[in-house]
């Protein structure tokens, strides 16, 4: 733990004048390969308490195969995550689940079959107890549980203004919508960690916004550290605290909006080099 | 040498020869899987009815005989011709066609998009109503299938095998439909790799095994491609027919085979030709040695029921991706 | 007028949750518990509980645990029959080794094992899905029928190789054995049937219920946030079996009486419960009810206006029997994959808006 500064425990201050704590994940030199194909190449990169840190790069260049480390679905070939100063063991992702890492997904990962509630409803899994023999009976606690949770849920439906479509089997929502319940889905479970993979892809310019805004309220009211990929660099740069940078499967930069966009290694990723 | 173990080949022998049988059957299954995405549960009943139709054709059966005389009260049985065995296996084959058109027309076409469970069961009902069809068809009692191919223990092999174990030992049985049988099986195997490689319809059928939507784009028809597979699928169903049905007569149980060729479809991998023909070798001889050399002496014997799904389980668990196919990568 | 949900008004979390939302339906409900224990039992025949409603009962059973495994928890299991043949041997077992046992207690036990079976041929669904897995679920349909047919201990080395029920009670009355009236089997089928749709009614509204259907809808998604599919999938092997169990144990000792295990829990009667399910509506508890009640009654009506009615020989009919179930099973595929449940919710939701229906 030798090479961590001080800033890692100390934090820093944003220029909006949010106070970010010290280190919550530290990813260290993750290397992770299909087969031949190299997918991520020795990276690492921090996440701060309560900030909201962005990875952002072009298409293929393994931002969502990071995500997909972090939330354990991945095992990395090399390399190590440490999470709240521990080194994580190779584990489950319903277990990394239960740590509290949440997610939404860049396709919709919504149960297609089920309505809006209960899909936020399954985001409280790893909080509710009850026993089956308790809920097979619905007597006492498993109800009462029922009941509690449900309250929870409420208030996420509320902060997520999507009252009108509580009942509503979510194939039937518009895709913005289902983007939100998503996100009420993974803020159900009340994480340390939230992982949004592309939150803003496909929406109009309303739904952009609408969107940012309730990623700045969360990690603002619930103080929910956050992780985005995102391809909107407008949205990116207006938004995050910190920024990693990948292309091809590494990283090519970090740091402040600012100090990315005046990245030579960043301008080439993105506008190209000119070569005359 | 002793005889045990020359038993024990002869036990190998006729395993490999019951494996090409159950082969014959999964390459029906894998040719519509490949082409549609379907896992065709009904393929057994297909050479059921297969079977049915050629028998009823070479008889000269009235079809729905049992059903016209339940309805008007007449006494009609059969038109009282023989029909060449050739011009019947012809005609069989015509019907089969007619069935995977209307295959497409009614069924497949309201299914695209479904998911595979949802496919398969509808496969189930289609199977449920073929059979029902084919016996309201041509009747349900057994019947004898006779298409000229020689049957019996074969006399040139056991003659000249019998010196291999001494006194005990009278050389191996094997009977001859089971080899007409394998050569039929490794001629229909040949012809649908040429077919495949190197006609033009062979090579769409190719395309869309690959990718539907790219296949579609470039102007191949699906449905067009559909009806040639189902066709396809409907004769290798009248091939497997006329074997099983030579060997053991027509009967219900002939759809059973289907079954078997699930765990066959397990080893070798949904989509492989070769891979369904080596399915088929390894659950024939395994079940046929597992029941000489455990089953019958130790268990109590009849363990061929069991046998191939046991295996097919075990591998699945340890290797759920099949003998041939790669390791599935998953995405989220 | 009267199928309103206006003015019923739902303050707590809990009314909002209940079974039966509208009034209209709880009434509905009540007043078919009252029929159903109170009223069939005092003309209920022997033709009506042998052909229709004792068989219908005892489906509803194996058809809700099946539901739970498919309709909920989206894997797919042909071995039906098999588990049924477990409950049924099972009870089997535990009538003549504790005599003095009832028989009530032994079917629940006879339930538990099927349970434990289930579960231990539930745990390849871990990893393998869809149809692959449903070729797993045969080699439990075709070993535990081959077990039972060749170990003679099951059939405690009766020289038939059948096994037929003894004669037990019920706060003195018969339930199995030649001498039991219609209404007592009926009266046992239903208070069975009564509990296990209130459990699976439970277990399906509740945190359990979420995370199957989670499993079902997505698998990978379901993990990610936070599923544990080994739990998930075991306990939605280990209820489904539970229910199946005690179908195949009720089927034997009070409706069969005397088994083989071969024709009666063979693979046909894993599709037959399969239709029910696909029929009456994959994840509907009405479902189960509906498939059950259609495919006990189809039959008998075919036979009735075939047989009886046309006078067509009775193998013609069940060939015809087997075109219309097929036909009807790609139909409602085609049509309305959720099944009968389905139609009958687009009705009450027609009904709810009438006459108006913008």
């Amino acid at each position: 733990m030798n090479e961590m500064t001080d800033n890692s425990t100390v934090g820093y201050m944003t220029d909006d004048g949010r106070q970010i704590g010290g280190t919550m994940m530290e990813m260290k030199n993750i290397t992770l390969r299909f087969g031949g194909v190299v997918a991520i190449e020795d990276i690492s990169f921090d996440i701060r308490e309560g900030e909201i840190r962005a990875i952002i790069g072009p298409n293929g260049a393994g931002k969502s195969s990071m995500l997909n480390v972090i939330s354990g679905f991945y095992h990395p070939q090399e390399g190590e995550v440490w999470f709240h100063g521990e080194k994580r063991p190779t584990m489950r992702p319903y277990k990394v689940a239960q740590q509290g890492i949440a997610r939404t997904f860049q396709n919709i990962a919504l149960f297609k079959g089920m309505s809006t509630l209960d899909n936020i409803m399954t985001g409280r899994m790893t909080q509710m107890k009850s026993s089956l023999l308790s809920q097979a009976i619905w007597f006492g606690k498993a109800a009462k549980e029922e009941a509690e949770h449900r309250q929870k849920v409420e208030e996420i439906i509320d902060f997520l203004e999507i009252q009108a479509i509580r009942k509503t089997p979510v194939g039937r929502l518009p895709y913005g919508m289902q983007k939100r319940v998503e996100l009420g889905r993974a803020l159900a479970a009340e994480p340390k960690l939230l992982l949004l993979d592309e939150p803003m892809a496909g929406m109009n310019v309303e739904e952009k916004e609408d969107m940012s805004r309730f990623i700045l309220d969360v990690n603002d009211e619930f103080g929910t550290t956050i992780a985005l990929i995102e391809h909107d660099m407008g949205v990116v740069m207006d938004i995050s605290d910190r920024v990693v940078v990948m292309d091809y499967g590494k990283k090519i930069g970090d740091g402040t909006p600012a100090e990315v966009l005046a990245n030579q290694d960043v301008i080439d990723a993105y506008l190209g080099v000119s070569h005359d | 040498m002793s005889a045990g173990f020359y038993y024990g080949v002869e036990v190998f022998l006729n395993g490999l020869m019951a494996g090409v049988m159950y082969s014959l059957v999964a390459l029906g299954f894998v040719l519509i899987f490949k082409a549609s995405g379907v896992f065709n549960y009904a393929q057994g009943v297909m050479a059921l009815f297969a079977a049915m139709t050629l028998v009823g054709l070479q008889n000269g059966q009235v079809p729905f005989a049992h059903l016209i005389n339940a309805i008007f009260g007449t006494h009609v049985k059969e038109f009282g011709w023989h029909m060449p065995t050739f011009l019947a296996i012809l005609l069989s084959v015509g019907v089969m066609i007619l069935f995977a058109f209307l295959v497409e027309r009614y069924v497949l076409k309201h299914l695209v998009n479904q998911e595979p469970i949802i496919l398969f069961m509808a496969t189930i009902g289609l199977a449920y109503f073929m059979e029902g069809f084919g016996d309201l068809m041509w009747g349900s009692e057994i019947k004898k299938l006779d298409v000229g191919i020689p049957q019996g223990g074969n006399v040139w092999i056991e003659e000249n095998t019998a010196f291999l174990g001494g006194e005990e030992f009278y050389g191996f049985y094997i009977d001859s439909l089971d080899i007409v049988a394998a050569i039929v099986a490794i001629l229909l195997v040949a012809s649908l790799v040429l077919f495949s490689q190197y006609t033009k319809t062979g090579r769409a059928l190719r395309a869309v095994a690959d990718d539907h939507q790219a296949a579609l784009s470039v102007g191949i028809s699906l449905r067009t491609i559909w009806v040639i597979v189902w066709s396809i699928a409907g004769f290798v169903a009248l091939v497997a027919g006329i074997m099983w049905g030579s060997k053991s007569g027509v009967q219900f149980s002939l759809s059973l085979i289907a079954l078997k060729a699930l765990p066959v479809l397990m080893l070798g991998g949904f989509t492989s030709i070769p891979g369904a023909i080596i399915g088929g070798l390894i659950i024939g001889v395994g079940e046929k040695m597992f029941e000489f050399l455990i089953g019958a002496p130790f268990l109590g014997g009849a363990t061929e029921n069991w046998f191939a799904y046991v295996l097919a389980l075990l591998f699945l668990v340890f290797r759920p991706q099949g003998l041939f196919g790669e390791k599935i990568i998953e995405r989220v | 007028m009267l199928y309103r949900e206006a003015g019923d008004y739902k303050t707590t979390y809990a009314k909002d949750n209940q079974t039966f939302p509208i009034k209209f339906d709880r009434v509905a409900y009540y007043v078919l518990l009252f029929v159903a224990f109170c009223v069939v039992p005092f003309f209920i025949n022997d033709y009506w509980a042998n052909a229709v409603l004792v068989p219908f009962l005892i489906y509803v059973i194996a058809t809700l645990g099946l539901n739970i495994l498919i309709g909920y928890c989206g894997q797919l299991s042909l071995g039906t029959g098999g588990f049924m043949a477990v409950g049924a041997y099972s009870s089997y077992k535990l009538m003549t080794s504790f005599p003095d046992v009832s028989i009530i207690i032994h079917i629940l036990i006879a339930g538990v094992i099927t349970a434990a079976v289930g579960m231990l041929f539930g745990l390849p669904s871990l990893r393998i899905k869809g149809f692959y897995l449903a070729v797993a679920t045969l080699a439990a349909q075709f070993f535990l029928v081959w077990l039972f047919n060749r170990v003679p201990w099951f059939y405690n080395y009766s020289a038939s190789g059948q096994i037929s029920a003894p004669e037990r009670t019920v706060f003195g009355i018969n339930v199995t054995g030649p001498n039991v009236d219609a209404w007592a089997q009926y009266m046992v089928c239903l208070v069975f049937v009564v509990a296990c749709a209130w459990l699976a009614r439970n277990l399906t509204r509740g945190n359990l219920g979420r995370s199957w259907m989670a499993i079902r809808d997505m698998d990978i998604a379901a993990e990610i946030i936070g599923v544990n599919p080994l739990k998930a999938k075991l306990t939605a092997f280990g209820v489904s079996s539970f229910f199946i169990g005690i179908a195949g144990a009720l089927l034997f000792t009070v409706y069969l009486g005397a088994v083989e295990v071969g024709e009666v829990f063979g693979i046909s009667k894993s599709f037959l419960v399969l239709f029910m399910v696909i029929i009456g509506g994959l994840g509907s508890i009405f479902g189960s009810f509906a498939g059950a009640a259609f495919m006990v009654l189809m039959p008998v009506l075919l036979k009735n206006v075939l047989v009886g009615g046309m006078g067509w020989p009775t193998d013609v009919a069940a060939h015809f029997q087997f075109v219309i179930v097929g036909g009807l099973i790609v139909v409602f595929l085609i049509m309305e994959p959720h099944g009968l449940a389905q139609l009958w919710r687009v009705a009450k939701e027609k009904l709810r808006l009438w006459p108006f229906p913008h």
